[in-house]
């Protein structure tokens, strides 16, 4: 778009492929070089995701202003078909590039940026480089930086792909380093474990959303081909190029066809069950295993824990999100019905997500496993936003996934840093690293305050919404099971999430209690010092953000709340 | 908008800069400190805790640096409140019709921008005139106090953050920013209250006063999300100044409990009323406050007085019509919030006087004084008390902030005093006393006291002020006006027959008699008699700048427990109205427009009963106190006469009612054991052991393809049999690990088989 002239997408997504090829070429022993090229690959997708997420933003308020007049009747009306959600998607894709891939089963390579995919695009890039830092000293460098660098390859292609099966192709891309990370440079002792827990469990998942996503392709062929005036209305809109025989996982074209009701049609002769009630739960809770949804979360402690700090990083704080998005990409979005028969009982997990995690991490003397189990609970706040179904609520959730993800980066960069002085992840064993470390006893206790939902920090910026909305949800949504409606839960559910919000105060200050406060034994770490200065980058890499956002969240809320609309339109809800 | 900060409705924007501006001052320049032993003189011995430890040690320059700025910035907001509160006195018709306020847009959500923005009307000013004046005192005292800790500039960095975040609160035009200024003070609490984290009692304590006052504000932080998604605004103005729309909240019903007749704005309110709770003390979650003493003195009188507790009582005086909703105390019908208000404070002022009065630490004294004053402005509220909740909110302030810095002189003192005894036994000096002293000698504990009248005369007077205003000594201390008019209020409603005003005239007149009475002991057995050991003898604050700055607050304080009780007198009352309000009660005048008109209440004209009350609880318990610990001091080793008295209550009240231990078995063990269930029964047993099935059941699998590859198949061919055999190695592979080279194969196998399930799907779609 303006300013842009180079398809700048795949340029973050290939400069990290491109730096991984050649650094396998570069001699094992030449260490500085690959180092070199890898920092350099991840700073070049730094900035520009930095400019795409600026540029994006500039743009925001203008596309405000363009969907405020798109909602008046007059231009309703020459829409002509109930196109409205997919039109507001189509309008807020910007860096759109779409290139066709195999003709005959539809598929292309088609990326772009909208309001849900920016914030993710930046966060990404802040924790590539904040693991490349952080990988400095590892050994065998160069496979390391190269499996690392194609890992935030295929984060980045889930994150911008329209085109279904680019999303599925740059999902599983990303799958396969994570493995060989884990199991190659994990800790030891549970390494090959965790790798292979991680890998089924994610690997399953994926596979059950793709099934469910195939037959989506399928059914919408046909709805095409059976509605073909509304097939026309898309062209006019802009948002279909095939022919409606032509198979096409381009989700603005899934879109509008589960917005004209191609998705309710009944499945299995069920009087009941319509196609998109029956795949919703497949779908997203397929994708939601990689956002830690309970009961599928037990890999993920054990997989962030065996990582390697920058796997840790990058895992937790940006691959739970590729979950998270992703369910409510392919789930919410193309399976609203779906949705609004299923998350109001999806809701309940989440709520388990956040007790249970916070509950778990209390009780844990391992300093990472508190931070793997404090993901499983954030990351059901996210969910959780998703179940509210509303603007407020939605716009929540991806201001916490992109606070999350900032701050869980900066504890699993934290806890390394102790761990390579220390030698130690035992709590107890740990104490008054304050004054050696002071840097990152105040980075842990910023990331520990937005965990905790401090006001004038992101955690906060992203609770509040996400509390209004189930607030506004809780008169709307009903859960009906037979006979039996239960109604009015949902506020009785955000009280119950709020208390688990203190059980994450409680961890997290005797977290910083035992490891960063009380005696400090100098006989026990004679030699441990102040933190490098590449180390003390990552810490303001990932800290500052959380600052500035939860000072300042029209930085983010509404560009948020542009990419969540469409789907909101498409819910049908406020 | 044009920003013109001569106007008063800018001016409020600069009021918390100054600590703020401060507190990155000081944080950002003074980081670097020198680590010296902490045996070296140059570490005061504030703490044998950190022997045998290297300590940082704050440069010269970072000290001179972190105190200057740090006054500077506290007389800056000093000069910019009393500007503005001079320019609201001035001001005709302030409150009512003229508020100062200015906003800015800050956050779009859908169509509207939340807007953040000061705000100041009569209730703003009293504050004003209060805090940054405390906080200023605080200041001055804390030179000296903490003239010798090796952390020095660390403390002035938290403390004018603190004060910035207490000046934010009060000049804060919604509840969002008023949370955000609540919450920071949370956290200079936790971070001040374990200032001194080599102490495990320290840390401790700061956990725990950060946890309870946590879980209140999640509470009220639901309270204000509701609030928000109820009426789309949280600015005060707008929600407390518009009775139709409170009207309507208290005829919603709430969305949660809304079946049992309870409105939106009842449940609202008693959620912020929980955050009160949790900030002001308020049983049952008052555990915090007397453990928050393990911080330096001058954090605590920030903590009782300044700041914190307050902050809690004037959230909810800020936020009084939004609670009254649906109700008229003035008629006797209490909204359920008021209702829990009166119950909770008068609960709380009496259970804490009565622990008050069995304890020996002069500050924990002090502490459930506190909780339990904080009580009877809680009552107040309850039964519609509005304006003496307030009057009675700035005295207390007052002589609260007098009350903790005199302890913390006496604090002081004691430990000059022992210093000077290890001295004089190191050089050999043979005492019969220094048995005492070794080991764990507790210059906090009022047994180790008496006589300090002595040796520090000015900390003598001072407290005795100090003390005789929190007694309510009648007629010429500030406390005895301002409680005056909770109990004329409360007895007011009682000869309507009101059961709530009832209920919290009596039982903050027995309060009230406790106070009396364990002031009246603790000015004895600190000050009175004779030293009881030869610490206390040799107790004194020494000469020079030390002594000096921690005089000089007690004094200016002393001042104000004394007459800030005057603007506040009824003008009906005998003799004394005409003379200090010959038109009208001066702070009830001012500070009623704060409400709009439908929610203010005439005060009520004065009646003998609860006057001679107050002066029978105040006198009655000052006596009481004086015949028992006055007129025959306690001498070294003789028992506290109370023991004796009070039998197995004492040691109940002695134990606080052993709430920390009910707690500990009722909270704090359940969850620990919830958090082992949890992750042994749930976590890894049922969902891993499901989990370790399927592995063990796909290996067995693996296993039996294994075999019955050899024992089948092996006969017929050699094609196939190894391809299975590799099927089956792979499967087993999975289990023990080994499968980097085969993940791809997976991969692929996967996706081949799902798109073919896929295809089929979607033709029986097609099809159907």
């Amino acid at each position: 778009m303006e300013g842009f002239t180079l398809p700048v997408l795949s340029v973050i997504v290939f400069v990290p492929i491109v730096a991984a090829i050649i650094i396998l070429f570069i001699n094992e022993d030449n260490r500085d070089l690959i180092r070199g090229i890898a920092i350099t690959s991840a700073v070049i997708v730094l900035a520009l995701s930095a400019a795409v997420y600026f540029s994006y933003n500039g743009q925001v308020e203008a596309l405000s202003s363009a969907q405020a007049a798109m909602e008046n009747p007059a231009e309703l009306a020459d829409i002509g078909a109930q196109g409205i959600a997919s039109k507001l998607f189509a309008d807020g894709l910007f860096f759109e590039e779409q290139v066709t891939w195999v003709k005959a089963l539809g598929i292309k390579y088609h990326v772009a940026l909208d309001g849900l995919n920016a914030p993710m695009v930046l966060l990404t890039g802040m924790v590539a480089v904040a693991g490349v830092l952080i990988s400095w000293d590892l050994e065998r460098t160069r496979e390391f930086m190269a499996f690392f660098l194609l890992l935030v390859a295929g984060v980045y292609g889930v994150f911008i792909s329209i085109d279904l099966f680019t999303l599925f192709f740059f999902y599983e891309l990303a799958i396969f380093p994570m493995y060989l990370l884990i199991a190659g440079w994990g800790w030891k002792e549970r390494r090959e474990y965790a790798a292979m827990k991680l890998t089924l469990y994610i690997l399953v998942g994926s596979v059950v959303a793709l099934i469910g996503v195939i037959a989506l392709v399928f059914t919408a062929q046909d709805f095409y081909l059976n509605n073909p005036a509304i097939f026309e209305a898309g062209k006019s809109l802009g948002i279909i190029s095939a022919d409606a025989s032509e198979l096409s996982f381009n989700m603005k074209q899934l879109m509008l066809a589960a917005e004209n009701g191609a998705f309710n049609i009944p499945v299995f002769g069920s009087d009941v069950l319509t196609f998109s009630t029956f795949w919703f739960p497949f779908i997203f809770i397929g994708f939601a295993v990689l956002a830690g949804i309970f009961p599928f979360h037990n890999w993920s402690p054990d997989g962030h824990v065996a990582a390697p700090t920058a796997v840790s990083m990058i895992h937790a704080g940006v691959l739970m999100k590729l979950g998270a998005y992703a369910a409510l990409r392919v789930g919410v979005q193309l399976l609203p019905d779906g949705a609004r028969v299923h998350l109001p009982w999806i809701v309940f997990l989440t709520l388990i997500n956040v007790v249970f995690g916070a509950f778990i991490a209390f009780r844990q003397r391992d300093f990472k496993y508190v931070i793997g189990f404090s993901s499983v609970s954030h990351m059901g706040l996210v969910s959780m936003g998703f179940a509210t179904m509303n603007v407020t609520g939605m716009t929540g959730a991806g201001l916490q996934m992109f606070s999350h993800g900032a701050m869980t980066a900066l504890f699993f960069g934290c806890v390394g840093m102790v761990y390579d002085r220390a030698h130690t992840r035992d709590i107890p064993s740990l104490g008054g690293f304050v004054k050696r470390m002071p840097w990152v006893a105040v980075a842990f206790i910023v990331g520990g305050l937005t965990s905790m939902g401090m006001p004038g920090l992101s955690g906060f910026i992203a609770e509040f919404p996400i509390f209004q909305g189930m607030w506004a949800a809780s008169e709307n949504i009903a859960l009906k099971i037979g006979n039996f409606t239960l109604t009015n839960y949902y506020s009785v559910i955000v009280i119950f999430a709020a208390l688990g919000i203190v059980v994450t105060a409680a961890y997290v200050l005797r977290v910083a209690a035992q490891v960063f406060f009380g005696d400090f034994d100098d006989k026990k770490y004679p030699h441990i010092g102040d933190i490098l200065p590449r180390e003390r980058i990552i810490l303001f890499l990932l800290g500052v953000p959380l600052i500035i956002l939860g000072v300042y969240p029209s930085i983010m809320a509404p560009m948020i709340t542009t990419g969540v609309n469409p789907i909101i339109a498409l819910l049908g809800g406020v | 908008m044009e920003v013109n900060f001569s106007d008063p409705n800018f001016l409020p924007w600069l009021i918390p800069v100054g600590p703020l501006l401060a507190f990155f001052i000081i944080t950002l320049a003074t980081n670097r400190a020198r680590l010296v032993p902490a045996t070296s003189h140059e570490y005061g011995g504030h703490h044998p805790d950190y022997e045998g430890m290297l300590v940082p040690v704050a440069t010269v320059p970072s000290r001179i640096l972190s105190v200057t700025v740090g006054l500077a910035g506290v007389i800056m907001a000093l000069f910019f409140s009393y500007t503005v509160a001079f320019s609201a006195f001035g001001e005709h018709g302030f409150g009512a019709e003229v508020v100062y306020a200015s906003n800015i847009a800050w956050m779009a959500t859908g169509d509207t921008a939340f807007r953040l923005g000061v705000f100041v009307d009569p209730l703003t000013v009293i504050m004003l005139i209060m805090v940054p004046l405390a906080v200023l005192m605080i200041f001055i005292y804390s030179i000296g106090y903490m003239a010798h800790d090796p952390r020095q500039s660390r403390f002035f960095a938290l403390i004018s953050l603190f004060a910035g975040a207490m000046l934010t609160l009060v000049v804060a035009d919604n509840l969002l920013l008023l949370f955000v200024g609540w919450e920071v003070m949370g956290l200079c609490s936790y971070m001040l209250i374990g200032f001194w984290f080599e102490k495990k009692s320290a840390y401790k304590a700061a956990i725990k006063a950060f946890i309870t006052t946590r879980v209140a504000d999640v509470v009220m932080l639901l309270g204000i999300v509701y609030l928000y998604y109820a009426t789309g605004t949280l600015n005060f103005r707008d929600i407390l100044y518009n009775p139709e729309l409170l009207e309507q909240l208290a005829a919603t019903p709430a969305l949660i409990f809304g079946s049992w007749g309870i409105s939106a704005a009842s449940i609202i309110g008693i959620f912020l009323i929980v955050g009160t709770i949790g900030k002001s003390a308020q049983f049952p979650l008052h555990v915090w406050l007397p453990d928050a003493m393990e911080g330096p003195t001058p954090v605590s009188a920030m903590i009782h007085a300044a700041a914190m507790v307050s902050a809690g009582i004037y959230a909810i005086i800020r936020i009084y019509p939004l609670l009254e909703a649906g109700g008229n105390p003035h008629y006797g019908i209490l909204s359920q919030p008021m209702v829990l208000m009166a119950v909770v404070g008068s609960f709380t002022a009496l259970f804490a006087a009565t622990i008050a009065v069995a304890q020996n630490d002069v500050k924990r004294v002090l502490a459930y004084s506190t909780i339990s004053q904080l009580g009877f402005m809680m009552a107040a509220l309850g039964i519609g008390a509005y304006i003496a909740a307030a009057f009675h909110l700035i005295t207390h302030a007052f002589f609260k902030a007098l009350l903790f810095m005199a302890s913390g002189s006496v604090i002081h003192g004691m430990e000059h005093g022992e210093h000077h005894v290890h001295e004089h036994a190191a050089h050999g000096h043979d005492d019969h006393h220094h048995d005492d002293h070794h080991g764990h000698f507790d210059p906090q504990d009022m047994m180790n006291m008496g006589g300090l009248r002595k040796t520090m005369p000015v900390t003598f007077i001072t407290f005795l002020i100090g003390g005789f205003s929190l007694a309510g000594f009648p007629l010429i201390t500030a406390g005895f006006w301002s409680k005056d008019e909770i109990l004329a209020d409360a007895f007011y409603g009682l000869t309507k027959g009101y059961g709530a005003h009832a209920l919290v005239f009596i039982m903050l007149a027995v309060a009230a008699f406790l106070t009396a009475f364990y002031t009246m002991r603790q000015l004895g057995l600190t000050f009175w008699g004779e030293p009881r050991t030869e610490v206390a003898k040799h107790a004194n604050l020494g000469r020079g700048l030390v002594s000096f700055t921690m005089t000089l607050p007690l004094i200016i304080l002393a001042f104000f427990a004394i007459t800030a009780g005057f603007v506040g007198v009824p003008p009906d009352f005998p003799i004394l109205g005409p003379i200090f309000s010959p038109e009208h009660n001066a702070f009830h005048y001012f500070v009623i427009e704060t409400l709009h008109p439908a929610f203010q209440a005439e005060a009520p004209a004065v009646n003998a009963i609860p006057v001679l009350t107050s002066f029978v609880v105040a006198l009655g318990g000052l006596g009481l106190g004086w015949w028992m610990y006055w007129r025959k001091p306690l001498v070294a080793g003789e028992e506290d006469p109370l023991v004796g008295i009070l039998g197995p209550v004492h040691t109940v009240l002695k134990n606080k009612y052993y709430i920390d231990e009910i707690y500990v078995a009722v909270f704090v063990k359940p969850s620990q054991a919830f958090s082992r269930f949890v992750i042994d029964f749930i976590d890894r047993g049922i969902l891993d052991g499901i989990l370790h099935t399927i592995a063990r059941v796909a290996t067995w699998i693996g296993d039996l393809f294994k075999v019955l590859n050899t024992w089948l198949i092996d006969g017929v061919g050699d094609g196939i049999p190894d391809g299975i055999f590799d099927f089956g190695g792979w499967v087993r592979r999975i289990q023990t690990g080994h499968v980097q080279e085969y993940l791809l194969v997976v991969l692929g196998a996967v996706l081949v088989i799902g798109i073919i399930l896929a295809l089929s799907t979607g033709i029986l779609q097609a099809a159907g």
